[in-house]
């Protein structure tokens, strides 16, 4: 018998949780980015299982897509950390605290 | 049989691997547990027979992205880990409760929600035919190239984007 | 006729040169601006009133009406900017620019010193120009505007030196005075338009007859109540005297022959009105009555040349209520021409007293033997009050005769006791009247001189353009019996002018019969009045002429101490209304305001201010707690997916 879908989405939602948490909780501001991408990683895997079970190749395709746009911003937000690092010298997002109202 | 066995280890090493990225206090740490992460993921998905998607996984998120990853870390010399907490004392619990209550309401819908659904609601409309079978690169590219062209053209222009705002955010200013 | 709208606009035109290019220009050409306008206008007039004396009796007997174009247009509420021309406005008109006209040619002289010599004029043209718009309206909505128009005149010319404390506060007295009766002529205005739907004469005047008789009788009681701010009756006459504070020449014009004639004016042309009810007319003919009597005590022992004179106008403007009261419209408006004649020559003559003073003295007490020195004033002087004072054949004694004869014989009439009672006042009044003139001319003109050396080297006669306009009044006082009945009741000649405007709608008649009095009763209440003025005269010589001074009884001096003060009615009004106003005043001001009023809108503000402080630390600039917030929202969503199930 298959692994039901229903396990697997139960796998991804676990993991997308520990990024979250990992978001919420941590403040190395390279530490939350790559939770984050563990959250676009939990979401592939969704797309995948439920591509498997309607017989889909345009889950597998969504990932494909999502995969395209994390690249893209994994270096966008790198450049953008790095440039903060330039002008502040730290990384520790709660330092960079500026717009407060 | 297999399956469950090798289903059940990948998916052990990821969550585990996945808590390590969040728990671990050296950055490079926290790096290499995500890689290992990512490892398992790609193992599911050939699970799932979605073999072009393993490997671009690996290509691209483990050999590319976290690659970028561990050269900025070096560039930050992000060696040291985080002091101790200076302001929001309580956010580490209200986090937590949070994401664990996010998990419950997810898992809620993935069991319960989706046992009622498949009983009444009508099969959902093919998006595309696989003409040779799931996860095969053809039928992906005969896919990709007819009904998904569009998005696959502004994919590329995308990365041009991230590409050119990457050089002008990191130039130096004289 | 069409061109007769030019009576008004060329003051108007006048008073918009010298307003604004008054500064500019020569004395000499301001002056000519000024009194040239108005003259122009009585020109226009006159030709205006002999046309109209030329047509026939059925022409005569509609008035012309020409629009000069729609002014208010609401709903169903229209009024337009139009004139009337019948004989009640022509003969208005006839006073306003003629008299006018000479005190304008007067003031060239006796200003000719001050400083803001074309901001008189400018006042003094636009005064006439309301005032003539008054007259001229069609509608009460115009009339009202020139009601106003020459309210806010007279509070800018009373204080027209408002350097002077006292100056200023009179011109605020007299305009907040005023007020109260506008008050009272809006309300009447409201009423009317309410039951008659128009604001105009005619049509105002036709559905009278159909009106509810009480609401006619609110209608003219509120009316009056308007005419007795402007005409200063009691209880509102007590701005007329400080407004002598005043330049002479508007004492004359404003307070004496025109716009204190604006509330006889109006119950004159709403007579339709004051016919259809009798408690309005009575009221009328009552308050006029009390009010002549009540100021000519006043007048007889007050020390100043013109406040004399402006409790004896106050005076004859309760005559004329009374004869409007009664019934007598005709012989009102005879008394309003010759009292105009009459009451602006004494006033200029005042002012050219004054004038040869040195220019401020106005205590007669201070005077005293002018008659050898300034002669040709003197001699005016006397005309007329001779006429004020009733002797024959001077103007005054007609009119005055006529109205107490017409007050007599509606008593005969309609057999209400009352009615005798106030001819017994009008003639206690003619005799008060007679006495206190005389008593101005003696102690003012005769007698040993009081003034001081120095005073005495500089006294010398106006000069020609001030004598003239006083002569030529002091001479129309004396021809302008023609107008009224003769003693054997030959003519009547303003009367028949009259007899359109008066007699035209069906409402009125029968409250008429002036001429119809009994031959025989006409001679005797002649003799009585005739008589009447004479002792006033003789009284006055015995106690003022005489070479030994006389001393006041004892048993008199508490009733001279009351005439003095005035029956002390300006303390009254003010402990009674203006200190209970200014403590209202503070405490609505200081409070209310500051407190209720300012807490009230800097509350709100500080509401919002602190609820923005309570937001604004969702704001705190740390990102983990943006993180949470929007972990927060994607849990709320799924919470509304729960329970409302998820939405296709």
């Amino acid at each position: 018998m298959a692994i039901s879908t229903e396990t697997y989405l139960i796998v991804s939602a676990i993991l997308f949780t520990i990024g979250a948490i990992g978001v919420l909780t941590r403040r190395n501001a390279l530490i939350i980015f790559m939770s984050i991408e563990m959250m676009l990683n939990a979401v592939n895997l969704t797309f995948v299982a439920f591509g498997k079970e309607l017989g889909e190749i345009a889950g597998q395709l969504y990932v494909f897509f999502v995969l395209v746009v994390a690249a893209a911003e994994v270096v966008v937000g790198l450049a953008i950390i790095v440039n903060i690092f330039r002008s502040r010298d730290t990384v520790d997002i709660d330092d960079i605290n500026v717009l407060k109202g | 049989m297999m399956e469950y066995i090798l289903f059940g280890i990948l998916s052990l090493v990821a969550v585990v691997s996945g808590v390590g990225v969040i728990t671990l206090r050296q950055p490079v740490h926290c790096a290499l547990s995500f890689l290992l992460t990512l490892a398992s993921l790609a193992g599911l998905y050939l699970l799932l027979t979605a073999p072009f998607v393993a490997i671009i996984q690996i290509i691209v998120y483990a050999g590319a992205i976290m690659v970028l990853f561990v050269f900025v870390m070096m560039l930050l010399h992000a060696q040291r880990g985080e002091g101790p907490t200076q302001y929001l004392p309580w956010q580490g619990l209200v986090g937590g409760m949070l994401a664990l209550l996010f998990l419950g309401l997810v898992s809620y819908f993935s069991i319960f929600a989706n046992a009622a659904k498949t009983s009444v609601s009508p099969a959902p409309p093919v998006i595309c035919q696989a003409p040779k079978g799931l996860g095969d690169i053809p039928s992906m590219a005969h896919c990709l190239f007819n009904q998904f062209l569009f998005p696959f053209e502004l994919a590329s222009v995308l990365l041009l984007a991230a590409m050119i705002g990457a050089v002008v955010l990191t130039k130096k200013v004289e | 006729m069409a061109y007769l709208w030019l009576v008004p606009a060329l003051p108007l035109f006048g008073f918009l040169v010298n307003a604004f290019l008054g500064r500019r220009l020569d004395r000499k050409l301001t002056g000519l601006i000024g009194a040239g306008s108005v003259g122009l206008a009585f020109a226009t007039t006159l030709f205006g009133l002999i046309q109209w004396l030329q047509r026939t009796a059925e022409e005569a007997a509609t008035p012309v009406i020409e629009k000069l174009f729609d002014w208010v247009h609401v709903a169903n509420f229209s009024v337009g900017m139009s004139i009337q021309i019948d004989p009640l406005s022509l003969l208005m008109m006839m006073i306003i620019t003629g008299v006018g006209c000479l005190i304008h040619i007067y003031s060239i002289g006796y200003m000719s010193h001050d400083r803001d010599y074309s901001r008189y004029f400018a006042y003094l043209n636009l005064f006439t120009f309301s005032m003539l718009m008054l007259v001229m309206a069609d509608n009460y909505l115009l009339l009202f505007l020139g009601w106003e128009g020459v309210g806010l005149c007279s509070y800018l010319l009373i204080g027209f030196w408002f350097e002077k404390k006292s100056a200023a506060d009179a011109a605020r007295k007299a305009f907040i005075v005023n007020r109260i009766g506008d008050f009272g002529f809006l309300l009447g205005l409201f009423l009317i338009f309410q039951y008659a739907g128009s604001l105009d004469f005619h049509q105002v005047f036709a559905k009278v007859p159909g009106l509810p008789t009480d609401i006619v009788m609110w209608i003219g009681l509120l009316l009056f109540a308007g005419a007795i701010g402007k005409s200063a009756q009691i209880p509102l006459y007590v701005w007329l005297p400080d407004a002598m504070e005043g330049p002479t020449p508007v004492s004359a014009l404003i307070h004496a022959a025109t716009m204190v004639t604006a509330g006889v004016y109006i119950v004159v042309r709403s007579n339709v009105i004051f016919a259809a009810s009798d408690v309005a007319s009575m009221t009328v003919a009552v308050i006029g009555a009390a009010t002549a009597l009540f100021t000519a005590t006043m007048a007889l022992v007050n020390n100043d040349i013109k406040r004399i004179l402006a409790y004896s106008t106050v005076s004859q403007l309760g005559y004329m209520f009374l004869a409007a009261g009664v019934g007598a419209y005709s012989a009102a408006m005879f008394h309003i021409t010759s009292h105009a004649f009459m009451k602006a020559a004494l006033f200029l003559g005042a002012g050219s007293v004054m004038h040869a003073l040195g220019g401020e003295e106005t205590n007669i007490q201070k005077m005293g033997g002018l008659y050898k020195k300034i002669r040709g004033t003197a001699i005016a002087f006397i005309i007329a009050a001779a006429a004020m004072a009733g002797l024959p054949p001077l103007v005054g004694f007609f009119s005055k005769d006529l109205i107490l004869e017409s007050v007599f014989h509606r008593g005969q009439v309609k057999a209400e006791g009352i009615l005798f009672f106030l001819w017994f006042i009008g003639i206690v009044t003619a005799l008060l009247t007679a006495f206190y003139m005389f008593r101005a001319v003696f102690v003012t003109f005769f007698g040993k001189p009081r003034y001081s050396k120095e005073v005495e080297s500089h006294i010398h006669e106006s000069p020609r353009v001030m004598l003239w306009p006083v002569w030529a009044l002091a001479i129309l006082s004396i021809v302008g019996g023609v107008l009224g009945p003769g003693i054997l009741d030959l003519g009547n000649n303003l009367h028949n002018f009259l007899k359109p405007v008066i007699e035209s709608h069906a409402a009125s008649e029968g409250a008429h019969s002036e001429t119809s009095i009994d031959m025989l009763w006409g001679i005797a209440l002649t003799l009585i009045s005739v008589l009447m003025a004479l002792a006033g005269v003789l009284i006055a010589y015995a106690l003022y002429l005489r070479k030994h001074e006389q001393k006041m009884p004892d048993w008199l001096k508490p009733v001279h101490n009351t005439l003095a003060h005035k029956y002390w009615v300006d303390e009254a009004y003010y402990y009674v209304f203006i200190v209970p106003g200014k403590a209202i005043a503070h405490f609505l001001s200081g409070i209310f305001d500051l407190t209720i009023l300012d807490g009230l809108v800097n509350g709100t503000g500080k509401f919002f201010d602190g609820l923005s402080n309570l937001i604004r630390k969702a704001q705190n600039g740390f990102i983990r707690s943006y993180a949470t917030w929007m972990m927060l929202g994607v849990i709320g969503v799924f919470l509304f997916w729960m329970m409302f199930g998820v939405k296709k």
